[in-house]
């Protein structure tokens, strides 16, 4: 069989991403179960530290693409270099983040390669599969397991006869782990110059800087709202937290939006946004009707209240008797210990 | 020559309607409690499109949308807020495609509307939320993408400056057309239906629309041929057979498992570490989070 390939994301600051060291920590176990050699693909400019900050992840090769053209990210380059990388190498499973890059580029790789892909998956696992229709019995796939239809179901997904088999993965799903600081592989590099193409760059950055994102609470799956009970904009810090490690977004009602603990655009209610997440997180609110109103569609509501008689609680799923401050912290600590 | 746009749109079950009573008590989707919609990120690329037909006179826009007879609906709806016309990509071969087999199809449809200028759809669609068709419609048609697109600040028959949205700031970016274009949500929503385009285009039909009308058309449809919204079957693509649909579809779903969403009663629970803890682990295991 062979190999698992990682594609490695190069930050502004010329590390590898998060995202990519946590899938080399994954693909490395996939890789064991699976008896073959973990591959890590870097396409950019001078990455500093590229082998001590790999290796101890269990990389086996690295494939380095090292061109000033390659840095920052455009996606025509990047796929033709993976392009004839993959052509060459012929690898059984590949693995790219759920991030802006990696989901602009695998669609690419996969549509070119005629094989398959899954978005956004959640967990990836080694099993079987047997095909009744033709009678075949496929060993050692990779299950993609990713929600869809809004949340609402969560499906496994197989490639059973086009390689790669080609899933992205969203940040902070797996678990970064180092497998060995005594771990040492090889370099390949990759000769750019000979796989690039004039019509690769064909779309040129003109421009590019940092800037906060607009705030966007009506399409987040979780919301976590907070009322005048949060106490102060200190306290809306935790919620945020919180929000963060979930990937959710913050609401507020418009006490705690009048009290100045938040800006407008995050009231949920009646004069404010509307939400119908699959979570909806109370922390301090008392629930009245306009507040409600904007929400008690949402698929599950969990109250944090030090006051049983709230009114919200009467629609909530789980109602916790206690204080934000208190509270929101245990989240974030058993979120973090059970989520890996 | 006139700026042809092409506008990908898809009409979905509105999965954001996800309330209480979408799920039944066995825990599956009630997919009659969710309308079909246009895909609000389509609706966002249509709003770029139309945008564009602002400011060049001699653009127009075209609306391609695969899927079942009925998804016209969303023809109709883009005519209304501007669209010039539209395809209905439809045949029995197209269905279980994934997203591979689906811009495979899409790719073909575009190449017999050429020549094009631009492609432009959303991102991605509720129902799957993959974002996987534009980029792979682009590769098909051998252009460059430009994905997560925010604003598209200037246009001409040559090239494109747009600006990019992505995870953690913004890209302006230059390309040479033709090119493929995903819009995001932080995009302009789309303007809303004009009176006069409504009243324009309130009977445009599909063949097959037509033939389950009651009212006679042929009348009309001779005055006014502009009426008829074409559909195209696979063979009308050209396409290969095997390329559509369950065959043309690497990937297989092996396993559905629903989410519950029961209401039960509220839980009240107490602050504790082991309560937390609890919580959590029943958050995690249902997929709630994580």
């Amino acid at each position: 069989m062979n190999n698992i390939f990682v594609y490695c994301e190069v930050t502004e600051e010329g590390s590898i991403a998060d995202v990519s060291l946590e899938l080399l920590s994954k693909g490395k176990k996939l890789a064991g179960d699976l008896n073959v050699k973990l591959e890590a693909i870097v396409i950019g400019s001078k990455v500093p530290n590229l082998e001590s900050t790999l290796y101890p992840f269990g990389v086996d090769v690295i494939h380095y693409a090292d061109e000033e053209r390659l840095f920052p990210y455009t996606t025509l380059p990047h796929a033709s270099i993976i392009l004839d990388l993959f052509v060459k190498e012929k690898p059984e499973i590949a693995l790219f983040g759920a991030t802006s890059i990696g989901r602009d580029i695998a669609p690419r790789v996969a549509s070119a390669l005629r094989c398959g892909l899954t978005a956004d998956c959640t967990s990836l696992e080694i099993g079987d599969h047997f095909e009744n229709k033709s009678q075949t019995e496929y060993k050692n796939l990779l299950y993609q397991i990713r929600p869809a239809f809004g949340g609402n179901i969560i499906a496994t997904i197989i490639n059973p006869e086009t390689r790669p088999q080609m899933a992205t993965v969203r940040e902070g799903v797996m678990k970064k782990e180092i497998f060995s600081n005594k771990f040492k592989g090889k370099l390949k590099k990759i000769d750019a110059k000979s796989i690039l193409k004039d019509d690769d760059f064909a779309v040129t950055i003109i421009e590019r800087h940092m800037e906060k994102s607009k705030i966007d609470i009506k399409n987040s799956q979780v919301v976590i709202s907070g009322g005048y009970g949060v106490g102060s904009k200190e306290n809306f810090n935790l919620l945020f937290e919180l929000a963060d490690i979930l990937g959710a977004q913050v609401g507020a009602s418009r006490a705690a939006v009048d009290a100045g603990f938040v800006e407008h655009e995050r009231q949920v209610g009646q004069t404010g946004v509307t939400v119908r997440p699959k979570l909806y997180i109370a922390c301090g609110i008392s629930g009245a009707v306009q507040h409600r109103a904007g929400m008690d569609q949402s698929a599950q509501i969990i109250s944090i209240n030090t006051d049983i008689g709230a009114p919200i609680n009467n629609i909530a799923d789980y109602t916790i008797i206690g204080n934000v401050a208190d509270v929101i912290p245990k989240m974030i600590k058993y979120y973090k210990k059970n989520s890996k | 020559m006139r700026f042809r746009i092409i506008v990908l749109a898809k009409q979905v079950p509105d999965t954001r309607n996800v309330g209480k009573d979408a799920m039944k008590a066995d825990g599956t989707v009630n997919r009659a409690a969710l309308p079909a919609i246009f895909n609000p990120e389509d609706l966002h690329a249509l709003e770029q499109a139309l945008s564009i037909k602002d400011k060049i006179p001699y653009a127009e826009v075209i609306l391609l949308t695969m899927g079942p007879f009925r998804a016209a609906e969303i023809i109709r709806e883009a005519m209304y807020r501007g669209a010039d016309r539209g395809y209905l990509i439809t045949d029995r071969k197209f269905a279980g495609s994934d997203t591979l087999a689906t811009s495979y199809a899409l790719s073909l449809a575009v190449k017999k509307l050429a020549p094009y200028h631009l492609v432009i759809s959303g991102r991605q669609a509720i129902d799957g939320d993959t974002a996987q068709v534009g980029p792979q419609t682009a590769e098909k048609l051998g252009i460059p993408q430009i994905t997560y697109a925010e604003e598209i600040l200037s246009v001409d028959a040559k090239k494109i400056i747009v600006k990019r949205r992505l995870e953690r700031g913004v890209e302006v970016v230059n390309s040479t057309l033709p090119a493929a274009i995903t819009v995001h949500s932080s995009a302009p929503v789309c303007r809303q239906r004009v009176a006069k385009l409504l009243m324009k285009y309130k009977h445009a039909r599909t063949v097959t629309e037509l033939q389950n009308e009651t009212k006679d058309y042929t009348e009309l449809y001779s005055d006014r041929p502009y009426l008829l919204i074409d559909e195209w079957t696979a063979d009308d693509l050209k396409a290969e057979t095997e390329m559509l649909g369950l065959s043309g579809s690497p990937t297989k779903v092996k396993k559905i498992e629903n989410v519950v969403f029961q209401h039960k009663d509220s839980k009240v629970m107490g602050s504790s570490d082991k309560e937390i803890d609890t919580l959590m682990q029943d958050l995690i295991k249902s997929h709630i989070v994580g």
